[in-house]
C-alpha cells in the first residue's frame, strides 16, 4: 500500500506536466536596476504600442520618477496625449473606435507581464511572422491567431517562416541582436509596470528578516531562561 | 497608585480574575511540543487580517466598475498600500497554513474527545466560516480568477434539485456574477462574517479554558494534582507560553515575511496569474483552480461524475470533520499510545489530504481522474475505518505523568 | 518544576530587551498604517499645481480657481485700492504680516508678487468658511474703507491684501499660496517661485 502510494506521488508531477503544453518561451533576463534599458523600453513603448495600450493603473509622474526621468523629458519625448504628467497613462484612441477598428479593445498592458510572466511578453514580441492568411498579415508563435500588427516590423524586418519552422528576417532598422535588446527593454518596462514597488519590496524585506531575526535570537534566550525552572 | 485604579476597577468588573483565570492562573501542561505553536499564530494571523482587512477598505471600491482598478491604485497610489495588501493576501493563505496545521495536532492527539467536542465543534465552525470569508474575500479584487471562481463555486448551489437554480440567481442577485454580487459579498466579508468569527473564537478560548488544555501525551492533567490543588503537571500560561509563543511568533513572522516581501504571489498560489487581469464575462481563463486551500475539497467534487453526487461529497467531506469525535471510540487520546493500525490510518489521511489538494490545482484528465477518485474513497475509508477499529483497538498503557 | 536558583538580574534584563525589541517591531509595523492615510498620488495629482490665465481679469473683478479642492482667488486690484491700502493699518491684527501665512516673497505691505494682482486661498481663518467679496459695500463692516473680504458664517472681515481686521473671531491673515508668473499673463498656482 505504501509502496503504491509513494509512486502514485511520484507519478503526478510528470502526469500534470503532461497535461499541459508547453510552448517554448525564451528567458527574458530582465534587470529591473538597468534604468537606461527601462527608459528605452520607455521610449519604445510609448511610440510603438501606446497608440492603443494603455497602461492606464500607473501614472505618468511615478515612471518617470522610478525610473530616473526627468520630468521635462518625460513631458516631451514621451508623453504623447494631452495628459498631465500626474495622471494615468491612458491610450491615445478611445477604447470604443479602438474595438471598432481591432474587433476587440486592445487590452491594457499595465500588468501583463504579471498576467502571462516576463518571458512570454518577450517572446510574444520576438514571435510574429507573415502570414498572408490573417487579417494584419501576420502571426505569432506564441500567440496563434494573434489579432494585431506587427507594429516593430520597421525595426525587426520582415519576419517569414521557414518550412523547418524557423523564421529568417529580412530588412529592418535593427540587427537580430538589436531587435532582440530592444524586444527586452519593452519587456523590462512591462515587468516594472506590473509591479513598480518589486525593488522596493525586496530591499525593505531585507531589513524586515534582519530584524526578526534579532527578535528571534532575544525571544528564544527569554524563553530559555525561564524554562530553566520546568526542566 | 496602579495598585489603587487595579482595586478600583475589579471592583467593579473582574479584571485581575480574568485574568488568571485565562492567563496568569491558567494551568497549562509542561509537554507542548510544535503542534502547539499553531493556535496563538491563527490568533496573530486573524488579528493581522482584520487590521490590514480594515485598512484596506478605506480606499478599495467595492462595484464591478471600480473594484479592479481600485486595487492597483491601493498597490501604487497609495503609500504603502502595496504592504497592507500583500499582509492581506499572504495573510490569507497563511492562516489556512496555520490552521491545517492547528487541525492535524488536534486530529494526532485526540484533541477532539471527551470532553473536548464542543471546543472542536467551536473550531469546526471556526473553519467553516474563514472558508465563506476567504472564498467572499477573494471575489472582491475582481480579476479573472474571483469572477469564475465564484461562479463555479456559487453554481455548486444549483445541483440541489428543485430550488437549485432559483438558489443561484438569489445569491447572485442578478443572472450572472455581477456588481450585486460583489456588493453583498463585500459586506458579507467586511463585517458580518469577521463578527462571526470574532465570537466563534471567543467561543473557542472559553470552551478550552473550561477544560483545559490537552498534550502530546492526552493525558488530563486535572486528574494529579497536588495539595493546593494545583495540577502537578502544569505550569501557569504565563510566563512559559507567553515567552514561549513570542518566541513562536517571531519563527513564524521569519517565514511569513519571507513569503510577503520576496514571493507575494506564492508561486501564483496566494494571488494567482489570472487574477491580475481584470474580470471579463465574455472570456474565462484557459485553466480555472480554486486557491490552494480550497483544492482537496474541490479535488472530491470534481472525483465525482455527477454534479449533484459531487456537491454532496464535498459537503460531506467537510461534514464529516464535525462528528469525528463521535466517530472516534477509542478512550485512548495520543497517537502516542494508540495501535499501528491508527498511525498508518492517520498517515494516509495526511497524504489523501495532500493529494487531492495537489489534484484540485491541476487540469483534470481522466488518469488523475481516477487518482482523485482513490484518494477520495482514502479520505472517507480514514473516517470509517476509524469507526470500526477505535471500538475495540489496541493500545499501549497511557503513562500517569507526562514524558518529556 | 526544578528548584535551581534563578538569575532575576538575567531575567529582567532578557525580558527588557524582548520588550525593546517588539516595541521596536511595533512601532514600526504601524508606520505603514499611519502612512497610508497621507494623499495618495491620486490625490496628490489632483492638487498638483494649476494654470490661470489672469490677461482677461478685469480691473476689481475676482476669478475662483480650484486648487487641491480649496477656492483660489485671484483679484485684480484697481489704483485706488492699492491707495487706499496702507491707510487702515490701525485697524488690523498684523498689518505688517509677521504671521507666515504668505510664501516670502509675499511677505510686504501688499501681500503679493506684482502689486496689481492678489492671490490668496479664499478660506477664512477662523473656521474654513469662504468669505464674501464686497467690492464697493465693504463700508458697512468698516467704516472708511470701501472694498474687502466679510465671512457670512461668523462676520469676520479682512482688507484687500486678505489682512484680518481687529475684533473678529478669525485670528489670522488670509492665506496666500505658492505661486509664480511664467510669463505677464499666466500664473502658476501651487509652486514656489524658482521652482519647476
Amino acid at each position: 500500500m505504501k509502496k503504491l502510494l509513494i509512486a502514485l506521488v511520484t507519478l503526478l508531477p510528470t502526469l500534470a506536466m503532461a497535461a499541459t503544453e508547453q510552448v517554448h518561451l525564451e528567458s527574458a533576463n530582465i534587470d529591473l536596476h538597468d534604468k537606461a534599458s527601462l527608459e528605452r523600453g520607455v521610449d519604445l513603448f510609448q511610440h510603438y504600442c501606446s497608440g492603443c495600450h494603455s497602461t492606464q493603473y500607473q501614472r505618468y509622474e511615478r515612471v518617470a520618477t522610478d525610473i530616473g526621468i526627468s520630468a521635462d523629458d518625460m513631458r516631451n519625448k514621451y508623453m504623447f496625449t494631452d495628459a498631465k504628467i500626474g495622471e494615468l497613462m491612458q491610450s491615445a484612441i478611445p477604447a470604443k473606435d479602438a474595438a471598432k477598428w481591432f474587433g476587440a479593445t486592445p487590452p491594457d498592458l499595465t500588468l501583463v507581464a504579471r498576467v502571462r510572466g516576463e518571458d512570454w511578453v518577450y517572446s510574444y514580441l520576438k514571435g510574429f511572422y507573415k502570414d498572408p492568411s490573417r487579417p494584419f498579415g501576420v502571426n505569432n508563435t506564441v500567440f496563434p491567431s494573434v489579432g494585431m500588427p506587427h507594429v516593430l516590423e520597421e525595426l525587426q524586418g520582415t519576419p517569414v517562416k521557414q518550412e523547418d519552422g524557423s523564421i529568417v528576417v529580412t530588412g529592418g532598422k535593427l540587427n537580430a541582436e538589436e531587435y532582440d535588446q530592444a524586444v527586452r527593454d519593452i519587456t523590462g518596462f512591462l515587468v516594472y509596470s506590473a509591479e513598480p514597488v518589486k525593488l522596493e519590496r525586496e530591499a525593505l524585506g531585507w531589513w524586515v528578516l534582519g530584524f526578526l531575526f534579532i527578535f528571534f535570537i532575544v525571544a528564544y534566550l527569554l524563553k530559555k531562561e525561564y524554562w530553566k525552572d520546568v526542566h | 497608585m496602579v495598585k489603587n485604579l487595579i482595586n478600583w476597577i475589579d471592583a467593579r468588573i473582574p479584571m485581575t480574575a480574568t485574568y488568571n483565570r485565562h492567563v496568569g492562573q491558567y494551568a497549562t501542561p509542561t509537554n507542548f511540543n510544535f503542534w502547539y505553536f499553531f493556535g496563538s499564530l491563527a490568533m496573530l494571523v486573524l488579528v493581522n487580517q482584520l487590521l490590514t482587512g480594515i485598512w484596506l477598505t478605506m480606499n478599495y471600491v467595492p462595484t464591478a466598475e471600480g473594484a479592479f482598478a481600485s486595487v492597483e491604485y491601493i498597490m501604487r497610489d497609495v503609500e504603502y498600500g502595496w504592504l497592507l495588501r500583500y499582509m492581506h493576501s499572504t495573510g490569507a493563505s497563511a492562516f489556512f497554513v496555520v490552521i491545517y496545521l492547528h487541525m492535524f495536532r488536534g486530529l494526532i492527539y485526540g484533541s477532539y474527545q471527551k470532553p473536548r467536542e464542543l471546543l472542536w465543534l467551536f473550531g469546526m465552525l471556526i473553519f467553516l466560516v474563514l472558508m465563506a470569508e476567504a472564498f467572499m474575500g477573494y471575489l472582491l479584487p475582481w480579476g479573472q480568477m474571483s469572477y469564475w471562481g465564484a461562479q463555479v463555486i456559487i453554481s455548486l448551489f444549483g445541483a440541489i434539485p428543485v430550488i437549485g437554480d432559483d438558489l443561484t440567481l438569489w445569491i447572485r442577485g442578478d443572472f450572472v456574477i455581477s456588481g450585486a454580487t460583489l456588493n453583498r459579498f463585500f459586506a458579507l466579508h467586511v463585517i458580518a462574517l469577521p463578527l462571526v468569527l470574532v465570537v466563534l473564537v471567543f467561543l473557542h478560548l472559553i470552551a478550552l479554558h473550561e477544560v483545559g488544555s490537552n498534550n502530546p501525551d492526552g493525558i488530563e492533567i486535572k486528574k494529579n494534582k497536588d495539595e493546593n490543588g494545583w495540577p502537578v503537571d502544569g505550569i501557569p500560561f504565563h510566563p512559559y507560553y507567553t515567552v514561549k509563543d513570542i518566541m513562536g511568533v517571531a519563527g513564524f513572522l521569519i517565514v511569513f515575511c519571507y513569503v510577503l516581501f520576496f514571493m507575494p504571489e506564492g508561486g501564483g498560489y496566494f494571488l494567482e496569474k489570472p487574477n491580475f487581469e481584470a474580470a471579463n464575462s465574455m472570456k474565462t481563463p484557459v485553466h480555472i483552480a480554486p486557491v490552494w486551500y480550497f483544492t482537496p475539497f474541490y479535488a472530491i467534487l470534481r472525483a465525482v461524475p455527477d454534479k449533484l453526487g459531487g456537491v454532496v461529497m464535498m459537503g460531506l467531506s467537510i461534514a464529516v470533520l464535525f462528528v469525528l469525535p463521535w466517530l472516534d471510540r477509542c478512550k485512548v487520546k495520543s497517537v502516542r499510545y494508540r495501535s499501528t493500525l491508527h498511525k498508518l490510518n492517520i498517515a494516509q489521511f495526511a497524504i489523501s489530504f495532500i493529494v487531492l489538494g495537489y489534484l484540485g490545482v491541476v487540469p483534470a484528465t481522466p488518469t488523475l481522474t481516477i487518482v482523485a477518485q482513490i484518494f477520495t474513497v482514502t479520505y472517507f475509508g480514514f473516517f470509517l475505518a476509524l469507526w470500526l477499529y477505535s471500538k475495540n483497538e489496541k493500545t499501549k498503557p497511557v503513562p500517569a505523568r507526562l514524558t518529556h | 518544576m526544578s528548584n535551581a536558583p534563578v538569575d532575576t538580574g538575567r531575567r529582567r534584563f532578557l525580558t527588557a530587551a524582548t520588550a525593546v525589541v517588539g516595541g521596536a517591531g511595533a512601532v514600526a509595523v504601524a508606520v505603514p498604517f499611519i502612512k497610508s492615510w497621507n494623499p495618495s498620488a491620486k490625490a496628490k495629482a489632483a492638487g498638483a499645481p494649476v494654470e490661470v490665465n489672469i490677461s482677461k481679469v478685469e480691473p476689481g473683478q475676482l476669478i475662483r480657481v480650484e486648487w487641491r479642492g480649496k477656492p483660489v482667488w485671484v483679484v485684480r486690484r484697481t489704483e485706488a485700492v492699492l491707495n487706499a491700502l496702507p491707510k487702515h493699518d490701525d485697524k488690523l491684527r498684523d498689518p505688517a504680516s509677521a504671521e507666515m501665512q504668505q510664501p516670502d516673497y509675499a511677505t510686504n505691505p501688499l501681500r503679493s508678487i506684482k502689486p496689481e494682482y492678489f492671490i490668496a486661498v479664499g478660506i477664512c481663518t477662523h473656521l474654513g468658511c469662504s468669505p464674501t467679496y464686497l467690492p464697493d459695500s465693504f463700508g458697512e463692516q468698516v467704516e472708511g474703507v470701501t472694498s474687502g473680504f466679510f465671512c457670512p458664517c461668523h462676520g469676520s472681515k479682512f482688507d484687500m491684501a486678505g489682512r484680518v481686521f481687529q475684533g473678529v473671531p478669525a485670528p489670522l491673515n488670509l492665506v496666500v499660496p505658492p505661486h509664480q508668473y511664467v510669463d505677464g499673463g499666466t500664473v502658476i498656482i501651487g509652486v514656489d517661485k524658482g521652482v519647476a
